[in-house]
């Protein structure tokens, strides 16, 4: 293999492998394909988003040797900058909803992040306030803030996008879990040059009635980097159809991916429903490791067991 | 006639219900009917007269943004979701 050797293991994020799903398929016309980010080093796609953001905070003169950085993140961002933060050698505060799965947050400690709980029943939109609060009050703080941080999606333009771009010789609908916006920002952007008729299609989680306490509508949250209108469509998939999506990639193709990745798989087939033939392009985030403490596989009511908690 | 589901934030609002139904043809008529016998829902829903920039909503699934806003039609059976706009990652 060309990179057989690597300086250090911020080398190994990305290039990503590109595999064809022949028994997810709905349609023998319609080809699909899934971009495997959970073999990047940290086992998610956000070790690209970590290492742009730091890089690029590190290029403008941003980031001083030593600064502490602190971020909001469900898990995955967070570990993936624990890593970089690492071997930067910056120390770093991850805000995480206190209602994420235990292996997420034994990850971040084992990494040697430091921890601070959001109020579990505001999801990820609570962390996203708090860690705003405490940048704000602390001006010794930095934040990558991966929601409104351009290296985001820049990662995926130069990074995601640009790889699928090159594997394929034809791109029809790319689907992808919508969180920040980075990947459908970037890779959308990038596929829409090579293939200007590529439909961009968002899967978005349905969150449990538990992880919604927000007080008002106007609580909700909308990342800076995301231009819904830049979306040809944004599909709402609830937990079960994400457990079950994920169980198919599981049992047919071998694939084993985390929720979102389950999410992105139910998405993509019912786009693919309505297609006669064409090419789909389907982004897992991540594998299933972080979620195997979770109650879901086996639970009677798969809804039920997972509602108290923030998926992606 | 479309049912509607009401996310935990508004259903004080709308004296607890997870879910009502509504009648109308697109979805601002589905709102203003909403609106029309809960108008506790008016500052939360709308912005000016708008859908509030915070507020999702899907018809079968599918967010009427990437749709025809809040023109999309709704037809009998449909169902809807009110969300707030939630982050990840």
């Amino acid at each position: 293999m060309a990179r057989a050797l690597a300086p250090s293991l911020l080398d190994l994020v990305g290039s990503t492998p590109l595999v064809e799903l022949p028994r997810l398929s709905p349609k023998p016309g319609v080809r699909l394909y899934a971009k495997l980010e959970g073999q990047n080093p940290t086992g998610s796609i956000k070790d690209r988003v970590a290492k742009a953001m730091i890089e690029s905070a590190e290029a403008s003169g941003e980031l001083e040797p030593g600064r502490r950085l602190i971020e909001p993140t469900s898990g995955n961002t967070g570990i993936s900058l624990a890593l970089v933060a690492k071997l930067r050698g910056y120390p770093l505060t991850c805000v995480l909803p206190a209602s994420v799965t235990e292996e997420r947050r034994r990850l971040l400690r084992l990494y040697g992040a430091d921890i601070v709980d959001s109020p579990a029943e505001e999801g990820s939109n609570g962390a996203v306030r708090l860690a705003l609060e405490l940048a704000e009050r602390d001006p010794a703080l930095f934040m990558p803030f991966q929601y409104g941080n351009e290296a985001n999606p820049r990662a995926h333009y130069e990074g995601t996008g640009a790889e699928i771009a090159e594997a394929l010789d034809r791109v029809d609908v790319l689907v992808a879990g919508l969180g920040t916006g980075g990947t459908l920002m970037g890779a959308g952007e990038r596929l829409r040059e090579a293939f200007p008729n590529v439909v961009v299609v968002a899967a978005e989680p349905l969150p449990g009635d538990e992880v919604m306490g927000l007080r008002s509508l106007a609580d909700g949250y909308v990342p800076p980097i995301l231009d819904v209108s830049r979306l040809d469509r944004k599909l709402l998939v609830s937990n079960e159809e994400a457990v079950s999506g994920l169980r198919l990639l599981l049992e047919r193709e071998g694939v084993f991916g985390g929720v979102s990745s389950g999410a992105v798989v139910h998405a993509a087939r019912r786009v693919a429903e309505d297609l006669d033939e064409g090419v789909v392009v389907c982004v897992l985030a991540d594998g299933g490791w972080k979620y195997l403490s979770a109650g879901f596989w086996d639970a009677d009511d798969v809804e039920a067991s997972m509602e108290r908690s923030v998926w992606w | 006639m479309a049912a509607v589901r009401i996310p935990p934030t508004l259903r004080a609002e709308v004296g607890g219900a997870r879910q009502l139904e509504a009648h109308g043809e697109t979805v601002a008529d589905v709102l203003e009917d909403l609106v029309s016998r809960h108008p506790a829902l008016a500052p939360q829903l709308l912005d000016d007269g708008e859908l509030a920039p915070f507020v999702n909503v899907f018809v079968d699934g599918e967010d009427i943004r990437t749709l025809d806003g809040t023109e999309t039609p709704v037809r009998n059976g449909d169902n809807l979701i009110l969300l707030p706009a939630m982050a990840g990652g």
